[in-house]
């Protein structure tokens, strides 16, 4: 059969290893979804597909065992989810019938959020959802991840861009009975950022993460959290990967979200400017790799408005392991 | 005599109120909650009916109003001090029948228990009067009518707030001048008279020595945290220790406070040398629970809890006053079943 294989993937379709045969995945900004959505998913996986659903490691579904003839159907099937997850949250998506428009550019992926959760300090589906609607369509490879809160349960670490939730504590002296819960478990669980003075509380504002453990554990609301906006730490370029597995590393910390989105919006332009051509396809980590991390800052902060209280990485040095360096290994066998 | 006022001039009967009171209410303070993304709804003070909540119980009681969180008592420079000024201001505090009651509670311990009365707590006391807003419905985990708190005469104005007007029946002679424009009515307060939850207070000859061991304890060892929340959010619970703060570099200047504490809050009962004789969170839950319905009501013969359910609307282990009560109430029958 003949098959234009770069568009039919850009399709998000997948090119497997039975010759005909694909696989389409389905995008769920944020990993929330409602639950009518399951049945047409149900129905496509059962009409056209192998009646099995694989659920993707970055919260989509991936609906196995299509013949490459029925996709055209497929589309016309999936457009309701298109319209809804995608268009629906103002994503300009073209024709939904026509399939998904692009698949470089990763689905969003999200913890539960403070929808849920006593810990995050957002609605982490309302951030990938805004997300999305600023970098998708998009064929550059990116992948991103918010997580409510510190403990980043969905691994943004692990991301090109991770967005972690922050709280900035604040400290009613007058509320505090001394009982000592916040510095307990600030150094037991945290960073040890707090301490007792006159029996009152003082946190080193040099060691605090704004894991907002403080605040969960106040008894008297003498912790409470700085609401005139909300603060988030972006980590970048992380990876796994043949050459050089890493986790991302923080870039700035107490960023409000307008900034993150600015930054993230033209890390597609630095992408466009500086990836190497000569290859299919480039992860921007290694872009900013080849780059150096300083020009990155400079191009993806130029015109940003940072908020006061945003501190900014001066270097990083990223962690993680070059594949090609095993010396440490012995061979068992002779 | 009662009145009923326009909402839109309640303000400036409260504008009015405000040249003499200061004004403590329910306020809702966004964003400011434990868990991002909510409210902390608490006594503050307010000066327009908009900033008053009627419709949430409150996190915190209002026994901040006299019974200050953290408070100085006096400043000592070597052998001299200064007592801590009394600003002397009058206060207004909105408030439910079952704060009211705790408020007598609390006077009690203050200035009822031995022979001495608590000067700090009496001189912020003095100045408050209640005006009591009308609940007939409660919360889920009110349970008031089985205390006996659901009711109380002890206010100056009674208020009920509707959609258009407020209904207020004035007790108190010196602030009728306030309402006189406003147009009479026959308006007369409501108590709430079924919760959703009740609960029968053992009797106090069933509570016996017998009862320190019971395995009903053992639960709350494993269950509690002893986080202190059941404390610090109950309306009568009137702890407090003393915090003495001197300069680094002269420890004869400085400062005495007393702060709240808790029962249920690690240190309470720890003693010079180290001594700690309630370290299970069992034996402080034994040691509320018997305070709150049993040695209270020895001593001044009504209960000190007054069944506002903040204990079990906070607790983050879920456990329940009511629960415990309810499991004393079976193990004072198994115990007669046995003996």
């Amino acid at each position: 059969m003949s098959l234009n294989v770069k568009e039919f993937k850009k399709n998000a379709y997948r090119i497997t290893k039975d010759r005909g045969v694909t696989a389409l995945r389905v995008r769920v900004p944020g990993g929330h979804l409602e639950a009518k959505y399951l049945t047409i998913l149900q129905e496509i996986a059962e009409t056209y597909g192998d009646g099995n659903l694989h659920i993707t490691t970055r919260q989509g579904f991936e609906i196995t065992g299509i013949p490459m003839t029925m996709v055209e159907e497929v589309n016309k099937k999936v457009a309701p989810l298109i319209e809804g997850m995608e268009a629906g949250i103002g994503v300009d998506i073209g024709n939904p019938e026509d399939g998904y428009p692009a698949a470089g550019t990763r689905n969003v992926s999200a913890c539960i959020g403070n929808k849920v959760c006593r810990y995050a300090k957002y609605n982490t589906t309302k951030l990938a959802q805004r997300i999305e609607k600023n970098i998708f369509p998009n064929d550059y490879h990116v992948k991103i991840a918010v997580s409510g809160c510190q403990n980043d349960c969905i691994k943004a670490h692990m991301q090109d861009f991770g967005v972690l939730g922050m709280d900035l504590p604040v400290y009613d002296a007058y509320r505090c009975i001394s009982c000592g819960a916040c510095v307990k478990n600030c150094q037991k669980r945290a960073t040890g950022a707090l301490e007792f003075k006159n029996y009152k509380v003082v946190r080193d504002e040099d060691k605090c993460i704004g894991c907002g453990e403080c605040i969960a554990k106040c008894p008297t609301n003498a912790w409470t959290r700085d609401a005139s906006k909300k603060y988030y730490k972006l980590l970048i370029m992380g990876r796994t990967g043949k050459r050089n597995p890493r986790l991302a590393m923080p870039f700035l910390e107490w960023v409000t979200e307008d900034a993150i989105i600015d930054i993230i919006n033209k890390t597609y332009d630095y992408v466009d400017e500086y990836i190497d051509r000569s290859l299919p396809k480039e992860h921007v980590g290694y872009i900013v790799d080849r780059t150096g991390f300083q020009v990155f800052k400079d191009y993806v902060l130029d015109g940003v408005e940072l908020n006061p209280e945003c501190r900014v990485a001066e270097h990083i040095d990223w962690p993680g392991y070059k594949t090609n360096v095993s010396n440490n290994f012995k061979k068992v066998g002779k | 005599m009662s009145y009923r006022v326009k909402r839109s001039e309640f303000d400036d009967i409260l504008s009015k109120l405000q040249e003499d009171y200061k004004i403590y209410a329910p306020t809702r303070k966004k964003d400011k909650g434990t868990f991002s993304d909510t409210d902390l709804v608490l006594y503050d003070r307010v000066s327009s009916l908009e900033e008053i909540d009627f419709n949430s119980k409150t996190k915190y009681s209002p026994k901040e109003v006299v019974f200050p969180i953290t408070q100085t008592l006096f400043y000592f420079n070597g052998d001299e001090y200064i007592e801590a000024e009394d600003k002397g201001e009058k206060v207004l505090v909105f408030l439910r029948p079952c704060e009211v009651n705790a408020f007598k509670r609390l006077d009690k311990i203050f200035l009822e228990n031995g022979p001495q009365e608590d000067i700090y707590y009496k001189r912020l006391r003095e100045k408050v009067k209640f005006v009591v807003m009308e609940c007939t419905e409660g919360f889920d985990s009110c349970f008031c009518v089985s205390m006996g708190t659901n009711e109380t005469e002890d206010y100056s104005i009674f208020i009920k707030v509707s959609d258009e007007e407020v209904f207020c029946e004035i007790k108190d002679e010196k602030l009728t001048e306030v309402f006189a424009d406003q147009e009479s009515t026959d308006y007369t307060p409501e108590f709430i008279q079924e919760n959703k939850q009740q609960v029968e207070v053992p009797a106090l000859e069933d509570i016996t020595t017998d009862l320190f061991d019971s395995e009903i304890w053992k639960e709350y060892s494993k269950r509690c945290i002893g986080c202190g929340r059941c404390n610090t959010v109950c309306p009568t619970c009137s702890c407090w220790t003393m915090q003495d703060i001197s300069y680094q570099d002269n420890e004869n200047i400085g400062e005495r406070r007393r702060v709240w504490a808790g029962c249920h809050i690690d240190g309470y009962t720890e003693m010079a040398g180290g001594h700690d004789f309630r370290t299970t969170y069992g034996d402080r839950m034994r040691f509320k629970t018997l305070h709150k319905i049993y040695d209270f009501r020895k001593r001044f013969d009504i209960d000190m809890c007054v069944g506002c359910g903040r204990c079990e609307d906070v607790c983050p282990q879920y456990i329940s006053f009511v629960g415990a009560i309810k499991k004393l109430n079976q193990a004072i029958k198994e115990e007669k079943n046995n003996g």
